[in-house]
């Protein structure tokens, strides 16, 4: 008996809006919601609840012999919850069957994988959660965000504890391999792997209404022989689809929904195939072979890698500003912060970005909100921006209270001095020299040299320099600058040095 | 006196300055007295027209038959260009030129000659076509109206300005606002040359916008000097209302660059020079409003310099929009390549914003208040800009007497000469 394994990704992004230069510091709503409710309403409409409906009564008709997995995104279960409740309603209906198993994901559909291990796995697990409370299933089985996947991702998921992901089976990777195996993680063989036969699944997802095409039309009867027609040795199908894919991506007038509705039938009684979720799978069959991924992989694009995200400079740059947010936020705790932060990280904003015209021109045009990759980089780095000033008003206005709690620490080591800190990030501040009055700053200025001052305000407070520029003479602001110049690419421990000098001259006077 | 006066654009409808200049002309020419009939190739309906009477050429009709127009056309057949070149074009109408043009191919026969023209009013799209189209409509209007002079500016209206001679035998009086130069550096568009040098050769006057433009027009043109007469531009001054109501939001300070983004603005080095001011204080914003054929390749040098939390695109600006840039604005920097006047900064420092203007900039001749380097000087440029943005002292002088100076660059003043050409004329 072999196996043939249906699993759907539903995904909706959180859609900015036009966010202009003149915003930024004014208004800290980005998205768009009317353009959002319209799409999630009309997908709904037309893909998700009758696409629903039809696996509901196929499981009502077939019993346990039918089965589908789905991952739902965090954020598209937020939007249908906001602007489309029946779609939840319709997959608890599905859920309660039992013949469907929920995947988890990142919440944000985020490229947190490739960014920050922390991220990830509190992204993962905050899906997880979201599932376990919406559809009373806790996930057992990963799938990352457009199937990315490397050995480093696959170590990652499983030191959450996962022992089965899915991926894309994308040929420069199997060479003479086929997808139609268990597989495993090169570095921990406990995370096995299910890969997508990606002929099969991009035959129904983008050649099915392509009468062009000289398979067209493709029946459940043509697609049962081919998949009777496989090596007999082979264990397993991998369809994975978009879920849009039924109603939306193929509509409905092109046969999409006869051809799911008479799947079962024609597999069940013309081949020796039983439908089968990946977590059934994971007991059912063996690795036959670890799989070596040096660099991510992905189910997007003629490339099937990760640079339909990553791949030019503008979407290196946002991805970068965005994740270097990272332990600000979550220093912060706080909840407006959070999401906004979670929304931006959605990769669907990355691809918007990408400038790979040729092979997938087309698919990447059906997605995106912009009329060019430049604008939907600028109208994001817009938005960033202002959520970057939001992030770091916000360390600001918590580092103010914790001027009280270091005095109190240094009371209570009892040095009769205050005690001046040595490590390098808290002299940066140097708040006492802001504090000096000019004649100080003159006595100071006496005290040490000017290179010995400009090494020491490397990287510190523009405000002290200034407050130092004002009292020097003309001639000595040049030497400043010059030495400031000269020591911008010192080393730490120089840069030290020279602060510590300065601090001692400071708590002299 | 009456100017029989040809343009391309009028606000609030522009894609560059000309239209500003403009219009700042005619309202001083209507102060002191002087009637201007301004033609522009489509009115929209919503144009200032306070000061001038404003003919939208596609209202014009002219008779075919017309045996001074069948001259005229044999002329300018004579000099007919098939060239895709634009001046001032935004990049979205550039991907559509192409198969425009073969549209054009095949049906200019009968568009050019059926009775009622209808022109598209900007710039680009077959270009030439239009000029030669307006250049009949010069002729007509020569004869249906009652005038003492005509005015052109800039090349694409020579032509029109030159059969409006020819028809009424009114002098010409040509105005150079940018030359070929300017706008390609050295790789001159011949044919646009050949339409500058004869409509100057043609005009009885000529009028440049600096000296800069005026030793041009004498060295690279060969225009008889004593024919060249420089007016420098001038500025509207501010209402007050036009102010108000400019809150300063961000925390950072903001240093703009306005205007097309094209290789005669020199927008690469206002970008180097931002990376540079940022390596030493992150707490600056630059801004690059306007739209133009260097824009793609700017925002991905932005993206890999990794400054583009800091560094923001507006698109095209206009109206109430370029007030509030302004009002948000600590510097304003024209690192313009080759610029043969550049108003710009002049809007600026009306609104009390200090400016850094490349010294290849008409403008400054006249500034005084400015800071001035070479285009290519990104270290200089990225000095200056510290300089106002950290040194209080500098800024604060700059933008009060730099207020009182660009007040003082009135187009009274500057119509007031241009009245004096006229006279000087119009016999």
């Amino acid at each position: 008996m072999r196996s043939i394994c249906l699993y759907f990704q539903v995904h909706q992004p959180f859609r900015l809006r036009t966010y202009r230069f003149f915003d930024i510091g004014r208004d800290h709503y980005y998205y768009d919601d009317y353009l959002n409710r319209s799409i999630t309403q009309r997908v709904a409409r037309r893909s998700y609840l009758p696409a629903n409906q039809i696996i509901l009564d196929l499981i009502k008709e077939y019993g346990s012999a039918f089965k589908v997995a789905y991952s739902i995104t965090g954020l598209a279960l937020e939007q249908f919850e906001k602007y489309a409740p029946e779609v939840i309603e319709s997959f608890q209906k599905l859920a309660r069957t039992g013949s469907v198993e929920f995947l988890t994901e990142t919440y944000a559909h985020s490229l947190a994988s490739l960014r920050s291990k922390e991220e990830f796995f509190r992204q993962v697990k905050e899906h997880s959660d979201k599932i376990k409370t919406l559809f009373g299933q806790r996930p057992r089985v990963f799938r990352n965000t457009e199937l990315i996947y490397s050995d480093r991702v696959g170590e990652l998921v499983a030191e959450m504890g996962y022992e089965l992901m899915l991926s894309e089976g994308p040929r420069h990777i199997l060479g003479w391999k086929s997808p139609n195996f268990m597989y495993c993680n090169a570095v921990n063989p406990r995370l096995k792997l299910l890969l997508k036969n990606f002929r099969l699944s991009d035959d129904i997802a983008f050649r099915f209404s392509l009468q062009s095409w000289n398979e067209w039309p493709l029946t459940a009867e043509k697609f049962a022989s081919w998949i009777q027609a496989f090596n007999p040795r082979e264990e397993v199908v991998n369809i994975f689809l978009d879920y849009e894919t039924f109603g939306e991506h193929q509509w409905a007038d092109s046969g999409i929904f006869d051809f799911l509705r008479n799947l079962p039938r024609t597999v069940l009684g013309a081949t020796d195939y039983a439908f089968h979720t990946p977590g059934e799978l994971l007991e059912l069959l063996q690795p036959v072979s670890s799989i070596h991924v040096g660099h991510a992989i992905s189910w997007a694009d003629e490339e099937r890698d990760t640079t339909a995200w990553l791949g030019n400079e503008m979407q290196a740059e946002a991805v970068d500003k965005l994740y270097s947010l990272e332990n600000k936020v979550n220093a912060l705790h706080r909840e407006d912060l959070t999401r906004d932060w979670q929304y931006l990280q959605c990769s669907d904003h990355f691809y918007y970005m990408c400038t790979k015209w040729f092979s997938d021109g087309e698919v990447h045009k059906y997605f995106t909100p912009y009329a060019s990759p430049y604008e939907a980089f600028i109208n994001y780095m817009n938005v960033l921006s202002d959520f970057m000033t939001r992030v770091n008003d916000a360390v600001d206005g918590s580092r103010e209270a914790i001027p009280a709690v270091a005095k109190k620490q240094s009371v209570k080591k009892g040095s009769k001095k205050p005690a001046r800190v040595t490590s390098a990030e808290k002299v940066c501040t140097l708040e006492d020299m802001q504090n000096l009055s000019p004649t100080h700053l003159k006595k100071l200025l006496a005290q040490v040299d000017l290179e010995t001052l400009a090494c020491a305000l490397i990287n510190c407070d523009v405000s002290l320099r200034d407050k130092l520029i004002k009292v020097l003479s003309p001639k000595d602001r040049i030497r400043f600058e010059a030495f400031t110049e000269s020591h911008r690419k010192s080393k730490k421990t120089e840069i030290n040095q020279c602060r510590q000098k300065l601090t001692a001259v400071i708590n002299d006077l | 006196m009456r100017v029989l006066m040809f343009g391309w654009e009028f606000p609030p409808h522009i894609t560059g300055g000309l239209g500003t200049a403009c219009y700042g002309l005619t309202r001083g020419l209507a102060k002191h007295g002087t009637e201007v009939i301004f033609v522009v190739p489509k009115a929209y309906g919503d144009e200032d027209q306070r000061a001038v009477r404003l003919v939208n050429a596609s209202d014009i009709v002219i008779d075919i038959d017309d045996v001074e127009n069948k001259q005229y056309w044999e002329r300018i057949t004579y000099m007919e260009v098939g060239s895709n070149l634009i001046p001032y074009v935004a990049p979205e109408e550039f991907t559509d030129l192409v198969v425009q043009e073969q549209l054009r191919k095949k049906t200019s026969k009968q568009t050019l000659f059926s009775d009622r023209y209808e022109f598209s009013g900007k710039y680009g799209t077959s270009l030439m076509e239009e000029v030669y189209r307006y250049a009949l409509i010069g002729s007509a209007l020569a004869v249906k109206h009652d005038f003492d002079i005509i005015h052109a500016h800039d090349w694409l209206t020579y032509s029109a300005g030159v059969a409006a001679k020819a028809a009424s035998g009114k002098p010409l009086v040509v105005h150079m606002h940018a030359t070929e130069f300017d706008r390609s550096g050295e790789n001159v568009n011949q044919q646009v040359y050949d339409i500058e040098r004869y409509g100057m050769e043609q005009a009885d006057r000529v009028i440049t916008v600096s000296n800069l433009t005026r030793q041009i027009v004498i060295e690279r043109y060969g225009i008889d000097p004593d024919k060249i007469i420089t007016v420098h531009n001038a500025v509207e001054p501010v209402t007050k209302d036009e102010l108000e109501g400019a809150d300063k939001v961000l925390k950072e300070k903001v240093v703009t660059f306005l205007g097309r983004i094209t290789f005669q603005k020199g927008p690469e080095y206002f970008v180097e020079a931002a990376k540079k001011v940022l390596e030493v204080d992150p707490n600056v914003r630059f801004v690059m409003a306007g739209t133009g054929d260097l824009m793609n390749k700017l925002i991905r040098r932005v993206a890999e310099l990794r400054i583009a939390t800091r560094f923001h695109f507006t698109g095209f600006l206009k109206g109430a929009d370029v007030d509030r840039m302004f009002a948000m604005s600590d510097v304003f920097v024209m690192p313009s390549v080759s610029e043969p006047f550049g108003i710009v900064p002049l809007e600026a420092m009306r609104s009390n914003v200090p400016v850094v203007i490349s010294k290849q900039s008409g403008v400054s001749e006249i500034l005084k208040h400015a800071l001035k380097v070479d285009f290519w000087d990104v270290h200089g440029l990225a000095d200056a800009i510290y300089g106002l943005l950290h040194y209080n002292a500098l800024s604060e002088t700059f933008k009060h007497y730099g207020k009182e100076e660009v007040e003082s660059l009135k187009w009274d003043d500057a119509a007031m000469k241009v009245k004096e050409v006229y006279e000087g004329v119009a016999g």
